[in-house]
């Protein structure tokens, strides 16, 4: 195989890391959703650590981006 | 067909002459320099100007300042409690610089900052060796016990390395989350606007069917203004959450 048509299938492949991010982004905001609905009064004092595990749930699906983006750009 | 999503992240001299040198390499004064000096100077300008009057009954500018002021000195009081506040200066810079930043990019043709791993490791070392030096400052050696969980001494084997992985990989975490953040906000922006490019330039019925993903533009617009501002808020609130860590150890305040 080409090493070009190597790299852009390992860069394809290097995405798979959103499915990650995609169930636990989903999940967080379910279960806020959830608990913020049984407990409207707690709601409010919770969204720094709502959109703390959002951030870094998130950040694990961008290091497939940037895996991506190394096999893509740096070798 | 569309231009490259890429070419927008590009850094280039603005002056074609070197600055100076420093160590061999010449210097340039590049379209990053000059949007990190507009950002710094138009946000420092605008805060002190907005509140020099001082006025009872704040004006909308006063306002602003005075809830921004607000909204940072909450966040910091309620991640590292009382004795935190002496960051405060810290704290506020790093996220009116980012917040700017980051709003400063979404302007059309302009440079984004913050999309450049440069810029945000540089932020992001900033804050990891404050935390270092806080910490060591104020415990002395002692700052070590971070690293040492509450736990049997068997687990500890296990945790001390993860810990200590865990520490050395937050300047990283911290500095890709927002580079990779803005970086792929800005190149799906362009993607997009590629679409409605190329359908327009269709001709016929096609042309018509380009207001669908300009309406998707208009939304992913919106959300990326909501990025925009999460993501100055996440770094800061995690800015927090280490300093606090550097001062109080493992005790909750």
């Amino acid at each position: 195989m080409e090493l070009e048509a190597a790299k852009m299938i390992g860069a394809g492949l290097a995405c798979f890391a959103l499915i990650g991010a995609g169930i636990g982004i989903g999940n967080i905001f379910a279960n806020y959703l959830a608990g913020a609905l049984r407990n409207p009064g707690a709601a409010a004092s919770q969204t720094t650590n709502l959109l703390l595990g959002f951030a870094l749930c998130e950040a694990t699906g961008l290091f497939g981006l940037v895996v991506a983006l190394l096999i893509l750009f740096a070798f | 067909m569309a231009s490259n999503p890429m070419e927008q992240f590009t850094v280039k001299p603005l002056i074609e002459a070197p600055l100076f040198e420093l160590g061999g390499h010449p210097i340039y004064f590049t379209n990053q320099a000059l949007l990190m000096v507009l950002v710094t100077v138009l946000s420092a300008s605008f805060l002190t100007l907005v509140v020099k009057p001082g006025r009872l009954v704040p004006t909308r500018g006063q306002s602003v300042a005075e809830l921004s002021y607000k909204f940072v000195g909450d966040m910091i009081h309620s991640t590292t409690g009382a004795d935190g506040m002496k960051f405060f200066p810290f704290i506020f810079t790093l996220f009116i610089f980012v917040l700017c930043s980051n709003f400063f990019g979404l302007i059309p043709g302009g440079f984004t900052v913050t999309s450049q791993i440069a810029v945000t490791f540089a932020l992001a070392a900033l804050v990891m060796l404050t935390v270092l030096g806080v910490g060591f400052a104020r415990h002395g050696i002692g700052f070590l016990k971070l690293f040492v969980p509450h736990a049997p001494w068997y687990l500890l084997i296990l945790l001390i390395p993860i810990e200590v992985i865990s520490f050395l990989t937050r300047p990283i975490s911290l500095s890709v989350r927002l580079f990779a953040n803005m970086l792929a906000g800005h190149t799906m922006l362009v993607v997009f606007a590629g679409f409605v490019v190329s359908l327009g330039a269709a001709g016929g019925l096609l042309s018509g069917l380009a207001v669908a993903p300009l309406l998707l533009m208009v939304g992913i617009f919106l959300l990326e203004l909501l990025v925009a501002f999460l993501q100055a808020y996440v770094f800061s609130v995690l800015t927090c959450i280490y300093l606090n860590e550097a001062l109080h150890l493992h005790d909750h305040h």
